[in-house]
């Protein structure tokens, strides 16, 4: 009789369900996983390290290229932490359009891992849906900051202007007719905020639509339920945070339990799972999209009824006006200060960690009392979780493995930073 | 919120006994410097302790204090020529290995790791921190086996510091490339690196070569003594202590 040995299997990083760079190392006893051992740092490019060479204010764009699906989130957390070593608070005004931002950004996430895990997973048509409403909240970023994805519109004591009062209209091109142009661009006429809420008031029925196409299904069902069960003491054991922890049944959401910014004024639920699998992640999910509708649409009320700044008026944190420096020599001397040296933080350590649509994001700021950060460590949820894979995967069949990863919401940019 | 960090701050008095400074408060968060050898029987003890419960290790990281408190340009006092023109070569951004400041003048351990742990029971949180006692061959002890997530962290604190984790069943490099040498974000490891990648189409596969950048830094780390913090985190250390 012959000897049955082990299969090896190299999963990636050349592969679509890899979701970007993750090079998976299987070993298989015929189909069944028995080791997935992950191989990770293709997209390592030194981020903290670079932060630490820069001024405190250049490193907020590096936040963006952490987690290249929930920008503003990333650079949420550099920020605060910032803010807690300078012990500075943004006005109000600031901390609301930072929360409808983050909450903006939590369904951008939210979208692209729906689509992209039910398209590895063998749903078409969800993807291209979520793709329809995540160009909507682009041009949310787009109009707020200038750049689709890497905003860079957070800063320490505030944000870096108000909101818009008009939305970017689309041009007549070669793709686009002018009837078309005209339709897209109907929707466009008013403020930011109109169009936000527009959104606000159409997006539950997208949410219906995508919850159609998958919820009862029986294939997404017979693919997800009962695989990658994690019990919540595992899954603290393992340092899951997020909808990876709340699916698991555990009700921990920093957002409730450890309010930041104005949280505590806004009305909201945690959604948490039952069982612990793909399933019930994915629930968890579908169910934070429609949470954060809703406070994004609470946001958008109070933003509308309070004007008011949107940064401190500190000159030696932010920096002064464009008029104001074309009169006034202190506000050109601090404009030339913050720009060439950027600001000194005092000395000491803080975390300030905030919850990022995949999870528990931290900053771990060291000062020594100079202008750039002396440790500068980023606590990527992704990394935890992906830490788990092995622990997920096993017993699991080859094509499981896929759906693990889709419902770890893996990201490299911030895994390997 | 200050009533729990008090409350905290009493139990972990009560409980470990730290020495003097052992024990900080700051940005409202507590900080906890464990020594190395006793590393092992005070995570159990934070994570399964009554009034603890730190079941979840959120994060673990290394520092390297090699140039905590180096300046690369003088602010305090100007010479007859005016103050320095910011050319010190101290930090990593500045020099190359070639021209690399000597590692021997720092004082004190070099190496700490920092554990920051969160209790989702209690809600709380609370920084440890660990000097690793030789600055040559940094170890520590391992706490894979008291948490789970630490494995992965271990392993890049391993990758990136060259901190050894006692008792760690996989300690192999996690985010630098295959066969990369030296651990890069030790502070004396110029930030351009040492070698650069390239295609060679002559040998038809990728080949490493002395790196052929330059230090391109511009900016100096400067430190400046700002009094308005000064006179705040005082104030709030001798309120908190």
């Amino acid at each position: 009789m012959p000897e049955i040995r082990n299969y090896t299997l190299n999963f990636g990083p050349q592969h679509p369900s890899a979701h970007g760079v993750l090079r998976l190392v299987l070993e298989l006893d015929g189909e069944v996983v028995q080791r997935a051992d992950p191989h990770i740092g293709l997209l390592h490019r030194g981020t903290e390290k670079l932060a630490e060479s820069k001024p405190y204010n250049q490193s907020i764009g590096y936040m963006d290229r952490l987690d290249y699906v929930s920008m503003m989130c990333n650079e949420h957390g550099y920020v605060l932490a910032m803010e807690k070593l300078l012990n500075i608070e943004a006005p109000l005004r600031a901390q609301y359009i930072r929360v409808m931002f983050d909450e903006i950004t939590r369904i951008l996430n939210h979208l692209l891992w729906l689509g992209a895990h039910a398209l590895d997973i063998g749903a078409m048509t969800v993807f291209l849906y979520a793709f329809r409403e995540r160009e909507d909240l682009m041009d949310c970023y787009e109009a707020v900051s200038g750049a689709r994805l890497h905003a860079t519109y957070y800063r320490p004591g505030g944000v870096a202007r108000d909101l818009p009062g008009t939305m970017p209209q689309y041009q007549p091109s070669r793709w686009k007719s002018q009837k078309e142009v005209d339709a897209l661009n109907a929707i466009r006429q008013g403020s930011l905020l109109d169009f936000i809420e527009a959104f606000t008031d159409r997006f539950p029925g997208c949410v219906d639509e995508y919850e159609t196409l998958l919820t009862n299904n029986r294939i997404w069902k017979q693919r997800t339920v009962g695989i990658g069960v994690v019990s919540p003491e595992r899954a603290m054991q393992m340092g899951f945070t997020g909808p990876m922890l709340r699916g698991s049944g555990v009700e921990w959401d920093l957002r409730r339990k450890q309010p930041y910014e104005v949280y505590d004024r806004l009305d909201f639920q945690i959604p948490i799972g039952v069982n612990g699998d793909c399933y019930d992640r994915y629930l968890v999910r579908i169910e934070e999209m429609r949470q954060s509708n809703r406070i994004i649409r609470q946001c958008v009320e109070w933003l509308r009824d309070n004007p008011g700044p949107v940064f401190i008026e500190d000159h030696k944190i932010t920096p002064p006006r464009r008029e104001e420096m074309k009169a006034d020599m202190e506000s050109l001397i601090h404009h030339f200060k913050l720009f060439t040296e950027g600001f000194c933080l005092p000395e000491g350590e803080a975390y300030a960690a905030v919850e990022h649509p995949k999870g528990e994001f931290g900053v771990y700021l060291v000062s020594d009392g100079a202008n750039k950060p002396y440790r500068l460590k980023v606590r990527a949820p992704g990394f935890a979780h992906l830490a788990g894979l092995n622990e997920m995967a096993v017993g699991h069949m080859l094509a499981d493995v896929v759906a693990i990863i889709g419902t770890q919401d893996i990201v490299f940019g911030e895994i390997d930073r | 919120m200050t009533e729990r960090l008090d409350n905290l701050a009493a139990r972990l008095q009560e409980r470990f006994k730290p020495g003097e400074g052992a024990l900080q408060r700051a940005f409202g968060e507590v900080t906890l410097e464990v020594a190395a050898p006793d590393l092992g029987a005070t995570a159990e003890a934070l994570r399964d302790g009554e009034g603890l419960k730190f079941e979840l290790l959120a994060d673990l990281c290394g520092v390297d204090y090699l140039e905590y408190g180096v300046a690369e340009w003088t602010t305090e006092e100007s010479t007859s020529e005016g103050f320095s023109r910011g050319v010190e070569k101290a930090t990593f951004g500045r020099f190359t290995f070639d021209d690399a400041p000597d590692a021997s003048r720092h004082q004190g351990p070099r190496f700490a790791v920092i554990y920051h742990l969160l209790s989702v029971s209690l809600n709380q949180r609370l920084r440890l921190r660990v000097y690793c006692p030789d600055d040559a061959f940094p170890v520590v002890p391992s706490v894979t086996e008291i948490w789970a997530s630490a494995n992965w962290y271990e392993r890049e604190a391993f990758d990136l510091y060259g901190i050894v984790f006692d008792g760690h069943p996989d300690l192999r490099r996690i985010l630098t490339d295959y066969g990369f040498v030296g651990h890069p974000f030790r502070k004396d490891f110029p930030l351009i690196g040492h070698v650069e990648m390239r295609y060679d189409p002559e040998q038809a596969r990728v080949v490493y070569q002395p790196v052929t950048i330059e230090p391109r830094v511009l900016v100096p780390k400067v430190i400046r003594e700002d009094h308005r913090y000064i006179r705040e985190s005082a104030g709030e250390k001798s309120a908190d202590a």
